[in-house]
């Protein structure tokens, strides 16, 4: 599956009719590119004008070509890294180096390097999911430390933020419909004014405030028929949550628990060498245990750190993920709650039926585009979260077993040490 | 049973050692150190080899104290069969009674008392020490009264096999007589020939040669016990960390279970992967309790080195009073001198007195030469044999040092293999339990 158009990516403000017939063609071709420029340009639509004749395709065929992406073939390669902090007389924070490389031809050049913060990240997020309402967009690492600002510029945080960040453009960059995204494409590419003025772009304020005010009334409205499945995803949803959250919980308690094992350990070498220093004949025991005791504390740091690096992020990352679904599905409702609603309207209104007609039918396709939507990335998620919940799982086995072994080792190299005399003390026992 | 007390010196004679099955020949008299004889540490077997000793088990028994209240104390059962019965092919019934703790504190005081120069076995510890916080402790505890009876039963095994304390009579009576033990005892007078502990603490004190390899024992037995104890403690610190590590696991177990009911095709492995967790959790109870097993024998060193102290205190006494003795001598014969020569050289209560009331008459400077000379003829032998005590306490209490420190050489060495054995024992079943864990997630 090769993207050769050069101008899809270009057309997202293109008229409708020119869409149109882009569309046509490069359906037949099984583009997954225009397929997707599609997808962007009609749940990004607040103007009911400019929807209506870019319809053609039914979301089930749209959903078809959507599944033929699933062997995602990776071209978009990104790396978050080189944190530096800036200080500013208002502020002081830290911005990290995105280096971009790509062999898309939507892309002018095949590597880009720019600077980026954690408020770029978090305008990127928002973005993608005003442009994409009902995909699940997995989250950023959190804003705010609890335990205090100062935390924001310690090292290891920065280091499992710039982790974090890592991992939530990749995904974008792995998702097929998300990665083709235009703000997506200038957050990787654009240098710093540009991507200010960009920012300023967009659908005005007041656009901005209507969206928002008409999707409050639509949560407060709530949805009327939901279907049965979406039910089911909220349910397992909040499950999932309260698991993940348990699950993160206990694999924090397990780190901070084998810390103060550790903290207590390192106390024993000392103490036998101490003794050691009173004897005569237990001189060498005595130190060989010291010294294996202070070997064990090196091995037990190793499987803290490979704890705390490797599983505790991802559990925690799905704890973020339920809210995220939690987010999604509400946006879900809302549209759904949109269309019920000029639904009632028509029932009620004598007036501007026609319009109104025209718009109920715009919205009952924005209902099915965002189910569909959904269930297909939903079941994409789930995949993604299996893969990586296992791999956690598999990583904290991995690294006890690891941990064991080499504990084992130590101790068995102290009995080969004194192996001689364990065999005398078993002559002199019979 | 015949006392035969003799002075000041502890007797206790085993002429009637009535057991037929002993075949104990030589001559069992046990005396103190003033005329020890040397052939009991040389030749004869320790008890433990003609017969079989063991702490079997313990019970709770209600009854009434001193202060004729109800308590609850625990009683152990102490069973002892000759080895000729067992090698005979035929397997008798073992004698059996029953003793509570307070009866071998009484066994050893006496021990103590009757033994001075020989470092004693302790006894397992009166309360719990060292506790880690799920340890109960409470003596009432089962797992307590089950490390007690183990350590009970080492320190009769210890004492029956020492060459010298295991020809005390008491001690074979503390085995097999049932009633009337304690008078028995008690009839020895031991607690008479007890020193105070303001006698011993003035004479480590006060003593001014004491010998240096006594004084560098003391040092050692200090050293000893701090150690030890701060091992002790660092030890149980450690345990309840490992404990609440392990614990903690369990949880997994918990959540992964409510977890699968929601997952399709991760339910199963989440399932299984959730039982090991389980099974990890739980395997730390036998960890701490082999574990525990490491802390007695570490403590037992611990209460040795208090028996250390009390040998290196005795010799202090017994040098401290030669001191005093050789010191009173001096200052007699002294005396004697000033009475002879009519001069005072040193400053005395005499001197001043005749210097202020008048020198006294001939005749009864005469009589108090005649009361001084005897004075000095006794105090002269008791420097002699002040001196031969001292010197055969030094020596055999140093044979029995010697022999201590071979034991806890020994002993500790094996302790510490036997600790690093139950890592590696920790270690197996952790790699087992992640591999087992590993397979289940591998299969989500």
């Amino acid at each position: 599956m090769e993207s050769e158009s050069s101008s899809s990516a270009a057309s997202v403000s293109g008229s409708p009719a020119q869409t149109v017939t882009d569309l046509s063609r490069h359906m037949l071709e099984q583009d997954e590119d225009d397929d997707l420029e599609v997808f962007s340009k009609d749940a990004t639509l607040t103007d009911a004008s400019s929807f209506s004749a870019s319809m053609p395709m039914s979301p089930a065929s749209m959903i078809n070509q959507y599944k033929l992406e699933e062997q995602d073939i990776k071209d978009v390669f990104i790396t978050v890294d080189c944190p530096e902090s800036h200080v500013t007389s208002i502020e002081t924070f830290v911005t990290y180096r995105v280096i971009t490389k790509t062999t898309r031809s939507e892309f002018d050049s095949s590597e880009y390097e720019v600077r980026r913060r954690y408020q770029d990240f978090l305008w990127l997020k928002g973005k993608l999911e005003e442009a994409h309402p009902t995909l699940i967009i997995n989250p950023l690492p959190e804003k705010f430390v609890m335990k205090g600002m100062m935390e924001r510029f310690n090292d290891g945080f920065i280091e499992t933020r710039r982790k974090a960040l890592q991992k939530f453009v990749n995904r974008i960059a792995d998702h097929p419909i998300l990665s083709f995204n235009e703000d997506f494409k200038v957050f990787l590419t654009a240098q710093a004014w540009e991507l200010v003025s960009h920012k300023k772009q967009g659908p005005g304020l007041l656009s901005r405030i209507g969206e928002t005010v008409r999707a409050v009334a639509a949560s407060v409205r709530g949805v009327q028929n939901r279907p049965e499945e979406f039910t089911a995803m909220n349910d397992y949803v909040e499950t999932f949550g309260q698991k993940m959250g348990m699950l993160d919980k206990i694999a924090q308690r397990i780190v901070k628990e084998q810390k103060e094992y550790l903290e207590g350990m390192k106390e024993c070498g000392p103490v036998y060498t101490l003794w050691s220093g009173s004897e005569d004949q237990l001189v060498e025991p005595l130190k060989a245990i010291a010294g294996c005791i202070d070997n064990c504390c090196k091995v037990t740091e190793e499987q803290v750190a490979g704890l705390s690096e490797n599983q505790v992020p991802i559990l925690h990352e799905y704890v973020l993920c339920a809210e995220t679904l939690k987010a999604v599905l509400r946006r879900r409702d809302n549209i759904q709650a949109e269309y019920e609603s000029k639904v009632d309207a028509l029932a009620n209104k004598k007036a501007d039926k026609e319009n109104l007609k025209e718009e109920i039918g715009r919205l009952e396709d924005k209902v099915e585009c965002a189910n569909n939507t959904l269930k297909v990335d939903w079941e994409r998620w789930k995949r993604n979260m299996q893969g990586d919940v296992k791999s956690a799982f598999v990583d904290m086995a991995d690294t006890n077993m690891n941990y064991y072994k080499k504990r084992l080792a130590i101790w068995e190299s102290f009995l080969t040490s004194q192996k001689t005399d364990v065999h005398l003390e078993k002559d002199t026992d019979s | 049973m015949a006392d035969s007390t003799s002075e000041d010196v502890a007797v206790v004679g085993n002429t009637d050692f009535a057991a037929a099955d002993l075949h104990n020949n030589t001559n069992n008299t046990v005396t103190g150190y003033s005329s020890f004889s040397k052939t009991m540490m040389e030749e004869g077997v320790p008890l433990l080899k003609k017969m079989e000793i063991s702490v079997s088990e313990a019970e709770k028994r209600t009854g009434k104290n001193a202060v004729n209240m109800q308590e609850v104390y625990t009683v152990y059962l102490i069973e002892t069969r000759p080895v000729d019965a067992i090698t005979e092919g035929q397997s008798t019934a073992p004698d059996s009674l029953w003793r509570r703790y307070s009866e071998f504190e009484l066994l050893r005081n006496y021990l103590l008392v009757t033994f001075p120069y020989i470092v004693v076995p302790p006894l397992p510890e009166k309360r719990a020490e060292f506790v880690w916080h799920k340890l109960s402790a409470d003596n009432m505890d089962p797992d307590f009264v089950e490390r007690r009876r183990i350590g009970l039963e080492n320190f009769l095994l210890r004492v029956a096999s020492h060459s010298v304390l295991s020809k005390d009579k008491i001690f074979y009576l503390f085995l097999t007589q049932d009633d009337g033990w304690k008078d028995v005892v008690y009839d020895t007078g031991f607690q008479a020939k007890a020193d105070s502990r303001l006698k011993a603490l003035n004479a480590t004190f006060r003593v001014k040669n004491p010998d240096k390899r006594y004084t560098e024992l003391k040092h050692y037995s200090d050293e000893l016990q701090s150690v030890i104890s701060q091992l002790l403690r660092v030890r149980a610190k450690v345990a309840d960390r490992l404990y609440g590590v392990y614990k903690v696991h369990g949880n997994y177990g918990r959540v992964f279970s409510e977890w699968s009911a929601i997952e399709r095709e991760m339910g199963d492995g989440l399932q299984s992967a959730g039982h090991h967790m389980d099974a990890y959790a739980a395997s730390v109870d036998d960890i701490l309790e082999e574990e525990e097993h490491y802390a007695d024998q570490l403590k037992e060193y611990l209460y040795y080195s208090e028996s250390l102290r009390a040998v290196c205190r005795k010799h202090e006494l017994i040098q401290y009073e030669l001191e005093m003795a050789a010191q009173d001598l001096i200052s007699k014969k002294q005396q004697r001198e000033e009475l002879a020569t009519g001069t005072v050289r040193t400053f005395s209560l005499k001197g001043m007195t005749s210097k202020l009331f008048g020198q006294e008459t001939p005749e009864q400077r005469e009589a108090k030469l005649k009361v001084l000379e005897e004075q000095i003829v006794e105090g002269e032998e008791l420097v002699k044999t002040s001196n031969a005590e001292c010197d055969e306490y030094v020596r055999n209490a140093w044979i029995d040092i010697d022999r201590f420190k071979e034991q806890k050489n020994q002993d500790l060495k094996e302790a510490l293999i036997s600790y690093a054995v139950m890592q590696i024992s920790m270690c197996k079943k952790g790699i087992q339990v992640w591999t087992n864990a590993k397979e289940c997630f591998s299969k989500m």
